[in-house]
C-alpha cells in the first residue's frame, strides 16, 4: 500500500486514511439529524468485512456438501461405514496447535508495536512455525489419502469414501489458500508494511479453517 | 486475498493498453467488458433460439449451412432430434448465466455501484478483474462444447440427473459435453462469488461521506441484495458441479442409482440419488431467477423515478420487499420439484412460501403502479422499456400464482405454460431491464447519446413481439403441449402446430428487431451526438454529478459528500426541479422517510 511507509516498526496499526472514500461506513448509520448525517471520519477497512463475506460463502459451500452427504446416505442402503485413518486425529492436534502459534505471533507483533524498539526479535518467527504446522497438516492429510488408497479404498469404492475424499480435499484446497495468506503476511512483515486488517483477516481465515476441520472431522466420524 | 485491496487512488490510472483495456482493474472497464460479453452471449443465444424455432415450426426445413455447425447433428442441414435438444440446452444455459446474470448484475453493477455509493473503486480490484476473466473463461469452455466430437449436452439448463450423470451412453453430448457444461458453470460460480464479494464490501464499506444505506439509490440496492443472493447461491451450485463432474470422470455414484440400464447397457453406478441433484440445483436455481430480476427491478425503479420527477410511494418498502424476495427465494425452491415424487407434505411446505413470495412481488408492482399513477412521465426509450419491464413482470408473474399450487402444477409442469411463465417474468422482463439501463446510462458510459427514434421503434416492436411469442405458450401449455420436445407428432399435438408456426414467425421478426438495437448501440458508441451535459436526464444520484465519462477514480480530486436522500425531485420550496444528492442546499420539505 502506498501509504506512508514506516521504516520500522513495519506494522501499520492505523487505518488507511483513504480506505474508502472516507466515508459513511455501515456501522455509522446515524439518524437523519441534520443535513449531513452523523458519520465517522473513516470506515472499517474492507478487508475486515470482506473476510466475513468470504467465510460466509465457504460456509455455504460446505453446508451444501453436508446436506448432499445426508441426503445421499439416506437415499440408498449401500453406504459403507469405515474407520477414519487415525492420523486425522493427529492432524487435528496439529491444526489446533497452528491456531495457537498464530495467536502467539499476533501477541508478539502487538507487543513489538507497543515497545519503541526498532530492532530485536523478528516477530515473524511464530508465523513461520504456524506455516510449518499448516504444511504438516497438509502432509498428514495426504498421508491419510495415500493410506486409504493403498488399502484399496479409492474415490469410487463407495459413496462414503467419495464424500471422505471430496470433503477433505475441498478443505485442504481452502487451507492452501490460508497458507498463501500466511506467506503474504510474512512477506509484508519482512519487506513492506503490514496492515493490521491484513493480519486480522488472515488469522480469522486460518482459525476458520481449523474450526471447519473440526466440524468436518465430527461429521465424518459420525457418518462414516 | 484481502491484500488485493489496492485502491483506485493507489493503483493509479493505467498507462499500458493491456492494463487499460484487457486486464483492467477499473470497475468501469470491467463493467463494460461484462456488457460486451453479455452482448455476444445474447446474440449467440438468440441465434440458437431461431434455429430451434425454425425446427419447431417447420421440422424438415433445411437451414442452409447448419451442417457447418455440426455435420452429425444436422446432416443435410436438418437437425436431428438430439441436436435440437443440444441447441436448447445451450440456449437456456447461455441466456440464464451469461446474459441474464452478467448484464443486469455484473455489467451495470460494476460500472455504477461504486459510483452510486461514492467510492473510488471496488475494494478488491484484482478480484474484480479475475471475476470478469474467470467468467470469460467459463463462456469459452461452454461454447467449446459445440466443437467437441459429440457436441454440447442435451440435458437442458437444469441438467437433471441421472441423464446428466450417466455419461456418453445417455446420448450425444452426455459425455464430454456435460463435463464441459459442469466445468464451465463451476468456473462461472467462482467469477460471480468474487464479484459478489466486491459488491457487498463496496456497499458496506466504501460509501462516501453522508451516504447512509437508505440514501443509496434503488439501483444500488438491487445490486446489493442480488450480490447477497449470488454469494449464497453460487456457493451451492459450485459443489453440485464438482459432484457431477466426479460422477463422470471418477466413477462415483452421487446421482446415478443402482442397476440403471440405458441402451441395453447396465451402468456401473450404485445407489445414487437423482433427487439430490434437483435439491442442490434448485436451491441455487430459484435464487438465481431473482438474481436475474432484482437488478432489473432496481434499474427500472431508478429510471422511472428520474423520468417521473418524483420518488416512489415508498423507498423503504420497495427495498424491504426486494429484500424479502431474496430471503424467501431460498424457501421456495421445492416448487420446481412438485412432480419429482417428493412427499406431498413437502409439496405443501414449499407451496406455502411460494404463495407468500407473491406478496412482496405484488407490493413492488403496486408501488410502481401507484407511483406512476398521475405522474407526468417523461416518455423516452429508457422509460418505455421500464414500463415494458413492469408489464412483462406482471404478465409472467400471474402465471406463477397458478404454478404455485401443486394440484395445478401436476398438470402444468413440464409444459409450455412454464416456458411462457419464465420467459415473460425472467427472460423478457430482465432483457427489458437491460435495455432500460442501456438507453438510460449510455451517455454516462460512453459520453454519447443513443438515437431516440430507433430506441422507440425498438421498444414498440419488441414489446408487441415478445407478447406474440410468449403469450401463446400459455395456451399451448394448457392444451397439454409438453416442453423440450423437438416435434409434435401425437394426435393431440398436431392441431397445435399452427400456433408454433405463428410463434416462430414472431420470434424471427422480433429477433431481427434486436438488430436495430445493436446497430444503435454500435453506431452511437462511435458516431452518436455528444452528450449535451454530464446530466442529460436531470438525475440526482452520484453518477450524474461526476464527469462524462467518469475519470479513473470516478470523482476527480474531490470526493463527493452526500446531503440528501436519493430522489429529491419536485421538492416544495427548493431552488430547482431537482436537488442533487451532493447539493448542500438545505431543504425545508425534503422527500425523506423516517
Ligand atoms: C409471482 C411469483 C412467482 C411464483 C409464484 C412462481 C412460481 C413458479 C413455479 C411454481 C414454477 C415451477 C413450475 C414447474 O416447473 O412446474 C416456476 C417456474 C419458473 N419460474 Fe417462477 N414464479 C414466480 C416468479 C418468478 C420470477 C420473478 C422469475 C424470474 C425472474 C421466475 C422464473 C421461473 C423459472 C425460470 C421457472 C422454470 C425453470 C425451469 O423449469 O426451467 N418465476 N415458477
Ligand atoms: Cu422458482
Amino acid at each position: 500500500m502506498a501509504t506512508t511507509v514506516h521504516e520500522a516498526p513495519k506494522i501499520d496499526f492505523d487505518r488507511l486514511p483513504s480506505q474508502g472514500s472516507g466515508n459513511g461506513g455501515w456501522r455509522d448509520l446515524g439518524p437523519a439529524g441534520g443535513d449531513l448525517r452523523r458519520v465517522k471520519p473513516s470506515s472499517p477497512p474492507p478487508a475486515s468485512t470482506g473476510i466475513w463475506v468470504g467465510l460466509a460463502a465457504i460456509t455455504m459451500t460446505f453446508a451444501a456438501f453436508t446436506s448432499a452427504l445426508i441426503v445421499r446416505q439416506g437415499a440408498a442402503p449401500d453406504w459403507q461405514h469405515f474407520t477414519l485413518p487415525s492420523i486425522l486425529y493427529l492432524n487435528s492436534l496439529i491444526i489446533i496447535a497452528s491456531s495457537i502459534t498464530l495467536e502467539v505471533s499476533r501477541r508478539q507483533i502487538a507487543a513489538f508495536m507497543g515497545s519503541a524498539k526498532t530492532e530485536g526479535t523478528a516477530p515473524a518467527r511464530w508465523l513461520y512455525v504456524t506455516l510449518s504446522l499448516g504444511l504438516l497438516f497438509v502432509a498428514g492429510q495426504t498421508f491419510a489419502w495415500l493410506q486409504l488408497r493403498s488399502q484399496g479404498f479409492g474415490l469410487a469404492t463407495n459413496v462414503s469414501y467419495s464424500f471422505f475424499y471430496v470433503l477433505t480435499v475441498a478443505h485442504a484446497v481452502h487451507l492452501l489458500g490460508g497458507l498463501g495468506g500466511l506467506v503474504r503476511v510474512i512477506g509484508k512483515l519482512n519487506h513492506s508494511v503490514l496492515r493490521r486488517s491484513t493480519l486480522n483477516a488472515t488469522s480469522l481465515y486460518w482459525h476458520f479453517m481449523g474450526v471447519l476441520w473440526l466440524y468436518l472431522l465430527l461429521l465424518l466420524w459420525m457418518k462414516l | 486475498m484481502h491484500d488485493m485491496s489496492a485502491h483506485a487512488a493507489q493503483h493509479g490510472a493505467p498507462t499500458s493498453f493491456i492494463r487499460k483495456h484487457v486486464f483492467s482493474l477499473d470497475h468501469k472497464v470491467i463493467g463494460k467488458q461484462y456488457y460486451a460479453l453479455a452482448l455476444i452471449a445474447a446474440v449467440v443465444g438468440m441465434f440458437l433460439s431461431w434455429l430451434m424455432r425454425i425446427h419447431l415450426g417447420w421440422g424438415n426445413f433445411a437451414i442452409p449451412g447448419l451442417h457447418l455447425l455440426s455435420s452429425t447433428g444436422a446432416p443435410g442441414n436438418v437437425m436431428t432430434p438430439e441436436y435440437y435438444l443440444q441447441l436448447m440446452t445451450m440456449h437456456g444455459t447461455i441466456m440464464v448465466f451469461f446474459v441474464l446474470t452478467t448484464a443486469p448484475f455484473a455489467a451495470f453493477g460494476n460500472f455504477f455501484l461504486p459510483i452510486q455509493t461514492g467510492a473510488e473503486d471496488m475494494p478488491f480490484p484484482h478480484f474484480n478483474m479475475m471475476s470478469f476473466w474467470v467468467t470469460f473463461v467459463a463462456f469459452v469452455v461452454m461454447v467449446a462444447a459445440f466443437f467437441v466430437p459429440d457436441g454440447p449436452s442435451l440435458g437442458g439448463w437444469t441438467q437433471y440427473a441421472p441423464l446428466s450423470a450417466v455419461g456418453a451412453v445417455g446420448g450425444p453430448g452426455q459425455g464430454l459435453g456435460v463435463v464441459l457444461w459442469a466445468a464451465s458453470i463451476g468456473i462461472f460460480c467462482i467469477g460471480q462469488l468474487l464479484g459478489s464479494l466486491n459488491f457487498i464490501t463496496t456497499t458496506l464499506d466504501m460509501r462516501c461521506k453522508g451516504m447512509s444505506l437508505m440514501r443509496l439509490p434503488l439501483s444500488a440496492w438491487g445490486w446489493f441484495i442480488t450480490s447477497m443472493m449470488g454469494l449464497t447461491a453460487f456457493a451451492v451450485l459450485m459443489p453440485a458441479c464438482i459432484l457431477l463432474i466426479l460422477d463422470h470422470v471418477a466413477g462415483t455414484s452421487f446421482f446415478v442409482a443402482s442397476n440403471l440400464v440405458i441402451n441395453g447397457q447396465i451402468l456401473p453406478h450404485s445407489g445414487g440419488s437423482t433427487l439430490l441433484w434437483q435439491h442442490l440445483f434448485w436451491f441455487f436455481g430459484h435464487p438465481e431467477v431473482y438474481i436475474a430480476i432484482v437488478p432489473g427491478m432496481g434499474i427500472v425503479s431508478h429510471v422511472l423515478i428520474t423520468n417521473m420527477r418524483r420518488p416512489m410511494l415508498s423507498h423503504r418498502v420497495l427495498i424491504y420487499s426486494m429484500g424479502a424476495l431474496a430471503v424467501l427465494s431460498y424457501m421456495v425452491y421445492g416448487h420446481h420439484m412438485f412432480v419429482s415424487g417428493m412427499n406431498p407434505v413437502s409439496a405443501i411446505a414449499f407451496s406455502f412460501p411460494t404463495l407468500v413470495i407473491t406478496i412482496p412481488s405484488t407490493i413492488v408492482v403496486l408501488i410502481w403502479l401507484g407511483s406512476l399513477y398521475g405522474s407526468k412521465l417523461r416518455i423516452n426509450s429508457a422509460s418505455l422499456f421500464s414500463l415494458g419491464f413492469i408489464s412483462m413482470f406482471i404478465s409472467g408473474g400471474v402465471s406463477g400464482f397458478f404454478l404455485a399450487q401443486p394440484s395445478l402444477d401436476i398438470m402444468l409442469h413440464a409444459t409450455y405454460f412454464v416456458v411462457g411463465h419464465f420467459h415473460l417474468v425472467m427472460g423478457v422482463a430482465a432483457m427489458f431491464g437491460i435495455f432500460a439501463g442501456t438507453y438510460f446510462w449510455f451517455p454516462k458510459m460512453t459520453g454519447r447519446m443513443m438515437n431516440e427514434t430507433l430506441g422507440r421503434v425498438h421498444f414498440w416492436l419488441s414489446f408487441v413481439g415478445a407478447y406474440c411469442i410468449f403469450m401463446p405458450f400459455h395456451y399451448l401449455g394448457m392444451a397439454g403441449n409438453v416442453r423440450r420436445y423437438q416435434a409434435f407428432t401425437d394426435d393431440y399435438l398436431i392441431p397445435l402446430i399452427p400456433v408454433h408456426k405463428f410463434i416462430t414467425v414472431a420470434a424471427l421478426v422480433t429477433g431481427f428487431v434486436q438488430l436495430i438495437f445493436i446497430y444503435n448501440l454500435i453506431y452511437s458508441r462511435f458516431k452518436g451526438p455528444v452528450a449535451p451535459s454530464d446530466n442529460p436526464w436531470e438525475g440526482t444520484s452520484l453518477e450524474w454529478s461526476t464527469a462524462t465519462p467518469p475519470p479513473h477514480n470516478n470523482f476527480g480530486d474531490k470526493m463527493p459528500v452526500v446531503y440528501h436522500d436519493p430522489y429529491q425531485y419536485s421538492v416544495e420550496g427548493a431552488s430547482a426541479d431537482y436537488i442533487m444528492q451532493t447539493s448542500p442546499e438545505k431543504l425545508t420539505n425534503p422527500h425523506e422517510e423516517k
